[in-house]
């Protein structure tokens, strides 16, 4: 924090307030102020000379409405002083915070060098002008099966994770992190924000990296479960704003991963109460939605320049309910999202991936001949209506019991049950694109020939026991 | 000159002192950037304003200027396959500043140097009223936009613009009084243009998806809404909509949604022709793209925005459909601002004005006979919303709203989705005020017996909801086979009749007549089936022949050749199952 507030020196010109009139939560209220700009950085001295930041929220007249970032223990009315530093909040952005780990706003705390700022940018960014989009048309190969085959990840996408207290979302990330790449062999820089995170989970990152190296690509923002709550406003804005730095002025892939977004809206939740505003759905302001949009939309890729930020946010929906004003407008803003089930951690599935809400938006543009293979979507297809089939028939037998099923009925439930633990329970393995469509197409073989109606035309080249490839084998 | 000072800022909502004089819904410059905004609150001469852009570095003392008008649209040739912002700036004419959008840029919405073939259609000496053409000019290859008087403006023509090229600026006619008479034209967005009179919509608005054309067709004129939580396909059946429905002009607005959304109709409409002319669908459409992280009171007039563009098509006598995805975004940005002014909160802190509001909104549909001297000049707005209902909860303040003012609702089901039935519009709880009105049209341009074969598939699909409800108690096999046939037949209208694939070149587009045909052909099917078991044919006797297979080819087959196949393919439906042994 002490960046921002050193950088650039304040004028000689400018005034220290010694006019706190009000302190409520995480706001400052100071009277008398002159030229203060909304949004405008603000540094603040405490009586015991500690430094804190903040920023201005709103300006009524001479009085100006501060959130500071640190928490306003030890503010007093009487000496503390307020210094506002006529700009809005910056980050130092240069090719050289990869390896780095940061704090939530941008300054390292690895105990390594200070890092030589190529430039200094403002966080908010501007919102990408739709007309210079470039459309995201690149597969990336996640080597998770049930995110290549059936919600596959495109560059420049923003593909959140929904979990649940408890659920290993961060292992499933962790494991995206460590596989992924686009087809072209380009590895990712990873920009990782972390947001309230506990210190074992922080740990458990860092290790990762460290262990699989990579740890040299990787931007490691980090805001812990005990550091200020409101400093994490910043943490995204942070993360992204060196993320389209190094996309689009380094051309570089970058994929963000920013978790956990819940303690985002907690915070968020925190100073609009803080500020009395009239709350939204349970008790979230009401424009948390163009507030995540200004986070979420931030991905994508640009006409004429080489890199790409891909999001891939993660949040826990309190009590695993997806209606939930979090998981909710993150939905309607994002593009799909990857569901996590208890029920599938229970019986020791991982990732434990509910493939039936799950969507990617973007996975047409990223499929097919050329990109995948031809029979991607039909395959997609065939898998996601026989699973559904499944799961509607094992709520029927805990009715009526199997014995009252046919026997496409019953070979349905098998496929259900194999669909659960091998192509969606893949452990840690590293699958290719091939690999998961070759399994698919092994359980597809389970069901009757005439059911498979949506793969027809790819059955002569696919099928493993009546397709070509199963002629091949015959050569043999 | 109206000039004030910013005395409050709190998010995009400005307080600004000294405004005496300032309008409600005045256009307002504010700061150094000249920051565009509107009045929306006024309290002796302090005027609340809300800002369409980020409001960051704005200082308390800043001036603000009125422009002493309210928000206006430019009308004129040049609107059809523009990209506009929320407040008609074109977004090509703003990334010419850079690839992110700067603040404060000020852009003319038309091309002024582009040069437009000019055809005179009336002679010096002709009286004119508002809404007569004074000429034509070809826009894009299919439209010819109409030159028209503009409201308010009447008297005779002394001169007329001879045949030629020129630019917008130039004035095509001068009256008697001295008048010039444009090229082009400004309107206040939040003011609908006037007309004639307002028609009973009675032609259907054909779009192609066999759910809505059969089941819940709207009118040309009319409005219906579609809601759906996230997932749901509302985007996709949007923008199936704006590609097959059978209309002149689509303006569609993207409000407050994904920018790679907005990214993929530029990218695909270019490529696309319309199926009717051949030319690209960009020649016929307007998009107004204001995503979700671009300024929210600009969303806010968005809608008001794309619903002007298409009055004024409409008064040149064109069927004009406006897509508006998602409402639910201009409702939020509604209360965004109604929480920043601080008043009293309604319904889930939405405004209490949120009704009026939409009902307003929604009233500029219609099919109207358009202002000027003939009388036979009709033309129509079309409104399709999109709804994002929070939490896929149906209940909630904008859902139930909407409902009251429109006129159809074309639900999205969470489940059809999950289970990849797209179009996931359900059949159960959609429905529709017009059929009144347009069946007529279907009677007598598509079969006379329309309706009835309409009728009884909804019937077999209410049967089966019922039926599913037995099943999922005691299991398929306890059901007679009379019933079961009923399962059978309505399985086959889901996926042969109801599905549609929206990325297949064929099937994207179904018409009516090949639309009622597939209904005819399940129907044989259930016919024949239902008097084989009458016979004491077993069911699976008659699922082993393998028409379902045909049936469910037909979709996807191309439609001329599905058209001649069908009439047959009922023949040979009843005698195949007629023509099964009993065992």
């Amino acid at each position: 924090m002490a960046e921002m507030t050193a950088t650039p020196t304040p004028s000689l010109l400018s005034v220290d307030y010694r006019t706190v009139n009000y302190v409520t939560g995480p706001l400052v209220f100071v009277n008398n102020v002159h030229k203060v700009a909304y949004n405008e950085m603000v540094s603040i001295v405490l009586p015991d000379k500690s430094v804190r930041s903040g920023q201005v929220l709103e300006i009524s007249g001479d009085i100006a409405v501060i959130q500071v970032f640190e928490g306003t223990a030890g503010i007093d009315a009487d000496r503390t002083t307020v210094q506002f530093l006529e700009e809005v909040a910056r980050v130092d952005v240069a090719p050289e915070l990869l390896g780095r780990i940061l704090n939530g706003v941008g300054k390292p705390i690895d105990g390594g060098a200070p890092i030589i700022p190529e430039r200094r940018l403002d966080i908010t960014g501007s919102p990408i002008n739709p007309y210079s989009r470039e459309q995201p048309a690149d597969f990336i190969e996640t080597g998770i099966s049930a995110i290549d085959g059936l919600n596959t990840l495109v560059r420049g996408q923003k593909l959140p994770i929904f979990s649940g207290s408890g659920l290993p979302a961060n292992e499933l990330a962790a494991q995206i992190i460590r596989q992924a790449r686009v087809k072209t062999g380009e590895e990712f820089a990873i920009v990782f924000a972390a947001m309230g995170i506990t210190n074992r989970e922080a740990a458990y990152f860092k290790q990762q990296f460290e262990d699989t190296g990579a740890l040299e690509r990787v931007v490691f923002f980090l805001n812990l479960a005990d550091d200020p709550t409101v400093e994490r406003l910043l943490t995204p804005k942070v993360a992204l704003t060196v993320a389209e730095y190094l996309a689009f002025e380094k051309d570089l892939q970058v994929l963000v991963v920013l978790s956990d977004m819940t303690n985002y809206c907690e915070a968020l939740r925190e100073v609009s109460t803080a500020r009395e505003e009239v709350p939204g759905r349970r008790g979230y302001p009401g424009y948390m939605y163009t507030d995540l949009s200004t986070i979420y939309e931030r991905a994508g890729r640009i006409k004429g320049r080489k890199g790409s930020v891909t999001q891939l946010p993660i949040l826990s929906m309190p009590d695993d309910d997806i209606t939930h004003p979090i998981p909710d407008l993150t939905g309607y803003i994002t593009e799909g999202q990857i569901v996590l089930s208890r029920q599938l951690h229970r019986r020791g599935v991982f990732p434990p991936i509910d493939t039936l809400p799950c969507l990617s938006r973007l996975m047409n543009l990223g499929i097919g001949e050329g990109k995948t293979r031809e029979d991607h979507r039909a395959v997609a297809n065939q898998l996601y209506a026989a699973y559904a089939q499944g799961r509607d028939l094992r709520r029927l037998v805990a009715i009526v019991g199997e014995e009252a099923l046919s026997d496409t009925d019953r070979r349905y439930l098998r496929f259900a049950d194999d669909f659960e633990s091998r192509i969606v329970g893949q452990g840690d393995e590293s699958r290719t694109i091939e690999q998961t469509l070759a399994i698919s197409w092994e359980l597809m073989a389970g069901l009757p020939m005439s059911e498979l109606k949506r793969v027809r035309e790819f059955i002569p080249k696919y099928h493993p026991t009546a397709g070509d490839a199963a002629k091949d084998k015959g050569d043999l | 000159m109206i000039a004030g000072s910013i005395q409050k800022i709190t998010g995009p909502v400005v307080v600004a002192e000294g405004m005496t004089g300032a309008k409600m819904y005045d256009v307002v410059r504010v700061g150094a950037y000249g920051l565009m905004g509107e009045v929306i609150r006024l309290e002796s001469d302090r005027a609340t304003i809300q800002v369409y852009e980020d409001t960051s570095g704005l200082m308390v003392g800043d001036v603000v200027e009125s422009t002493e008008g309210p928000l206006m649209v430019e009308l004129g040739p040049g609107l059809l396959s523009s990209i506009y912002d929320g407040v008609q700036r074109p977004l090509p004419e703003i990334a010419k500043t850079g690839d992110f959008i700067a603040r404060g840029t000020v852009v003319s919405a038309l091309d002024r140097e582009k040069l437009w073939k000019f055809t005179p259609s009336v002679e010096p000496g002709t009286t004119v009223v508002p809404g007569d053409i004074l000429g034509t000019i070809p826009e894009g290859q299919t439209i010819i936009h109409k030159v028209m008087v503009p409201p308010k403006v009447s008297g005779k023509v002394v001169t007329v613009l001879p045949v030629g090229e020129y630019n917008i600026d130039t004035a095509v006619a001068t009256l008697e009084d001295g008048t010039k008479i444009g090229m082009t034209q400004r309107w206040p967005v939040r003011q609908g243009r006037p007309y004639a009179k307002k028609l009973d919509p009675t032609t259907p608005f054909i779009t192609g998806m066999r759910i809505l054309d059969t089941f819940f067709p709207i009118a040309l004129g009319g409005n219906a809404i579609i809601p759906g939580g996230f997932g749901t396909g509302k985007t996709v059946t949007q923008q199936s909509l704006a590609k097959w429905a059978d209309v002149d002009i689509i303006v569609y607005v993207g409000c407050g949604e994904r920018g790679n959304e907005m990214t993929e109709v530029l990218t695909e409409f270019p490529q696309l022709d319309d199926p009717k002319t051949g030319a690209p669908l960009m020649d016929r459409t307007v998009l107004v793209a204001n995503t979700s992280n671009m300024p929210v009171a600009a969303r806010e007039a968005s809608i008001y925005v794309g619903a002007t563009l298409a009055e004024f098509y409409r008064d040149m006598g064109y069927n004009v459909a406006m897509m508006a995805d998602s409402t639910s975004r201009w409702g939020e940005a509604l209360r965004e601002i109604s929480g920043r002014l601080e008043e009293m909160p309604g319904e889930e802190g939405y405004p209490a004005y949120l009704a009026t509001r939409l009902a307003a909104f929604y009233e500029r549909s219609g099919r109207v006979q358009a202002l000027g001297s003939e009388t036979d000049r009709l033309g129509s707005v079309t409104m399709v919303g999109a709804v994002s209902p929070a939490g896929g909860d149906m209940s909630e303040p904008m859902t139930q709203n909407s409902l009251r003012v429109t006129g159809a609702f074309w639900a999205l089901d969470t489940s059809l989705a999950h289970r990849r039935h797209f179009p996931a519009i359900s059949w159960t709880k959609s429905y529709t005020l017009y059929m009144g009105q347009v069946r007529g049209w279907f009677e007598s341009n598509v079969a006379s017996d329309w309706l009835a074969f309409r009728d009884r598939a909804m019937f077999l699909l209410q049967k089966e909801t019922e039926l599913q409800e037995i099943v999922q108690l005691v299991g398929p096999d306890a059901l007679p086979e009379s019933e079961k046939i009923i399962l059978e037949v309505a399985r086959m209208l889901r996926e042969d009749f109801l599905q549609q694939f929206a990325f297949d070149a064929v099937d994207a587009y179904c018409p009516p007549k090949k639309g009622y045909w597939l209904l005819k052909t399940i129907m044989a099917f259930h016919d024949a089936a239902i008097g084989a078991l009458n016979r004491g044919v077993s069911l699976r006797q008659i699922l082993q022949l393998p028409l379902s297979d045909e049936i469910a080819q037909l979709k996807t087959t191309p439609h001329e050749e599905a058209l001649a196949k069908m009439p047959k393919l009922c023949g040979r439906i009843a005698e195949d199952i007629a023509g099964i042994e009993v065992l």
